[in-house]
């Protein structure tokens, strides 16, 4: 039970991000709900290459038989902590842009493309 | 140097990209010559690709060994990233090639210099290596990068103008879909590679189970591919976004959409191939016929003619979705008319391409030689701009899929087929396309008819040019659509109906 914790953990992060996506109007705090599900994703990526008692993935200096831990989700994570940190950035540069032109943040009034 | 085209039709593009806006220090002729020569040059690629696999079958490139059985570890285990292009991935590639080649010269003379016209071009660029990477990839974590390279290019290319209030705002919006968008494929992605250790496509494809972890992924991959690819209900970024980017760099936007939907087609026929159900068919079908009868309904509510137009484009991915819908839902007796429904479905992407492209081009002439989108404006333009006014109409009738035109070829095959799989499939699809000549008829008549208007700016002789090239093609393939479709179509319709054992067997060999 406790080793299914992290997934646990993932999944809740990815539902907290998805209710503050549908449920929150701050421009901001949609982009705080990608971040959540990305950290969600990203948690359960990493969470899925742990080998229980391995060692890291280095074979010049594992010991002979020991198990390692994958190396290959690692490197997916950093591949997608990367994309994050463009389309956060990305989303924050918009969000300050739109706040100039209309001195808020509230989806809810910002309705030029409505329809 | 010929074994390796299909990575660099990925890698050219890429590299022009960032080397576009060095150059711009050094000459801007310079710049433009280089955008203009790296889309022939990605143009060139594409086309011999797709020559090579039509002729020869489906090529798989590895990258860092020759063929994929070197890389094979012990349990049969592809360890290399590696392209794998079929037929219907060198069909994207041609649609892309295409679009590119007609969208970057009318780009080049459309873009003010002093209103970001580096930052447009090298976002245009970025564009297309990632599209082209989607399109050809044969690996799904390749997949997830190369889309949010489009995602990342696309955005920001929809909202660089950041002096006006509406592009940041669609911007942000699209923004956030294709984030969501990348980030459920990305969980997909995990949960296979949990399950089964494994990122290679065709490998996946082998081991895939159906179990109830791989029904979650497919629902996932659906949902995110679909959510990019703007089918209802979740289409509302794509007017935004049409409407906001820039005319010419919107060509690329739809050569964007049309790729995801290829994803969602690779992933429902190869991917998921093996433990196929019906149910996905009917799912598919559905989705298109709203999309198309959403966005036909929205696009008469409109009066700006970019999103008008935009609707329109929405509504297109409706058809794609029925036809190869269709042919999904049919896959387990493989019936004639499933794969007439499914190479018209492939067959509209091409048609789709081309007239929503004239189209659009249009908007961008008509807002280059007036200032103004407005419906409630403009009027009269058809004495100034009588091409231009020509050219909309040509692709108004082609996307209301009036004959002789490419429409009615491609519509024909979808209706042909639903038909036989139920007929009010074919009587929805039908009444979309009455509802959309009614949409294209009055903006026409608003836009161009009238009494005689100013144009105060004359339209430059490449735009013509580009939107010549369009018109061309839409008559063409409208008059002589046989030889398109058994010569392109046909072996792209194949690689979804029955290619998925040789798309294995090419990778994994055997």
């Amino acid at each position: 039970m406790i080793g299914n914790l992290p997934f646990v953990a993932c999944m809740v992060l990815i539902a907290l991000g998805l209710w503050t996506l549908v449920f929150k109007r701050n421009l901001i705090k949609l982009v705080i709900g990608i971040g959540l599900i990305e950290s969600g994703v990203n948690l359960f990526l990493v969470a899925l290459g742990y080998v229980r008692g391995g060692v890291p993935p280095i074979y010049t200096y594992a010991p002979a038989g020991a198990p390692m831990v994958l190396p290959t989700p690692q490197a997916l994570t950093l591949t997608s902590i990367v994309i994050g940190l463009a389309t956060t950035a990305l989303m924050l540069a918009f969000a300050v842009v739109i706040y100039r032109h209309k001195g808020t943040l509230d989806a809810r009034k910002i309705r030029d493309l409505r329809g | 140097m010929g074994a390796h085209i299909p990575i660099l039709a990925i890698a050219v593009p890429l590299l022009g990209g960032f080397a576009t806006p060095l150059l711009a220090k050094l000459h801007r002729r310079l710049r433009d010559l280089w955008a203009l020569l790296v889309v022939l040059f990605v143009g060139a690629c594409v086309g011999y690709v797709a020559v090579h696999v039509f002729a020869q079958g489906l090529w798989v490139y590895v990258l860092g060994a020759r063929s994929p059985q070197e890389t094979l570890a012990p349990g049969g285990f592809p360890i290399r990233i590696m392209l794998v292009v079929d037929g219907m991935s060198a069909f994207m590639g041609i649609i892309a090639g295409l679009l590119a080649l007609v969208a970057f010269p009318f780009a080049l003379k459309f873009l003010p210099e002093e209103e970001g016209k580096n930052l447009a071009l090298t976002l245009g660029l970025l564009l297309l290596a990632g599209i082209l990477g989607m399109a050809y990839t044969g690996d799904l974590f390749n997949f997830f990068v190369f889309l949010e390279v489009t995602s990342i290019a696309a955005c920001a290319l929809i909202g660089y103008r950041t002096w006006t209030s509406r592009a940041p705002e669609a911007a942000f919006k699209t923004m956030l879909l294709y984030s969501l968008s990348g980030l459920l494929f990305l969980l997909a992605v995990a949960l296979l590679y949990g399950e089964y250790g494994a990122l290679n496509l065709a490998y996946l494809s082998a081991q895939l189970r159906g179990s109830r972890v791989d029904r979650l992924a497919l629902a996932l991959f659906l949902g995110a591919l679909a959510m990019k690819a703007a089918a209802a209900p979740v289409h509302f970024w794509a007017p935004d976004a049409y409407g906001e980017a820039p005319a010419a760099q919107t060509l690329l936007l739809v050569v964007n959409t049309q790729v995801s939907l290829y994803g969602l087609w690779r992933v429902l026929f190869t991917l998921y191939g093996g433990v196929w159900d019906a149910g996905l068919g009917w799912l598919v079908v559905a989705m298109g016929l709203l999309t198309l009868v959403v966005a036909a309904f929205m696009a008469l509510l409109q009066t700006d003619l970019g999103r008008l137009v935009a609707y329109g484009a929405v509504s297109q991915i409706g058809y794609m979705m029925l036809g190869v819908g269709v042919g999904l839902a049919t896959l387990a007796g493989r019936p004639d008319y499933g794969l007439v429904a499914l190479k018209g479905g492939v067959f509209h992407m091409l048609n789709d391409a081309l007239t929503v492209g004239l189209l659009f081009l249009c908007v961008g002439a008509v807002e280059w030689a007036t200032g103004t989108r407005d419906l409630r404006e403009l009027g009269g333009l058809g004495h100034g701009l009588p091409e231009v006014a020509l050219c909309f109409l040509l692709a108004s009738l082609a996307l209301a899929g009036i004959p002789p035109l490419n429409g009615f070829a491609s519509k024909i095959l979808i209706y042909e087929g639903s038909f036989r799989l139920s007929p009010i499939l074919t009587a929805i699809a039908v009444l979309a396309s009455i509802l959309l000549l009614a949409v294209y008829a009055r903006a026409f008549q608003g836009a161009f008819l009238g009494p005689r208007a100013e144009v105060p700016r004359r339209v430059p002789a490449v735009f013509l040019l580009a939107m010549a090239v369009l018109a061309v093609g839409i008559v063409v393939l409208g008059l002589v659509p046989g030889f398109f479709l058994e010569g392109v179509v046909t072996p792209a319709a194949e690689a979804l109906w029955r290619g998925r054992a040789q798309y294995l067997a090419a990778v994994l060999g055997g």
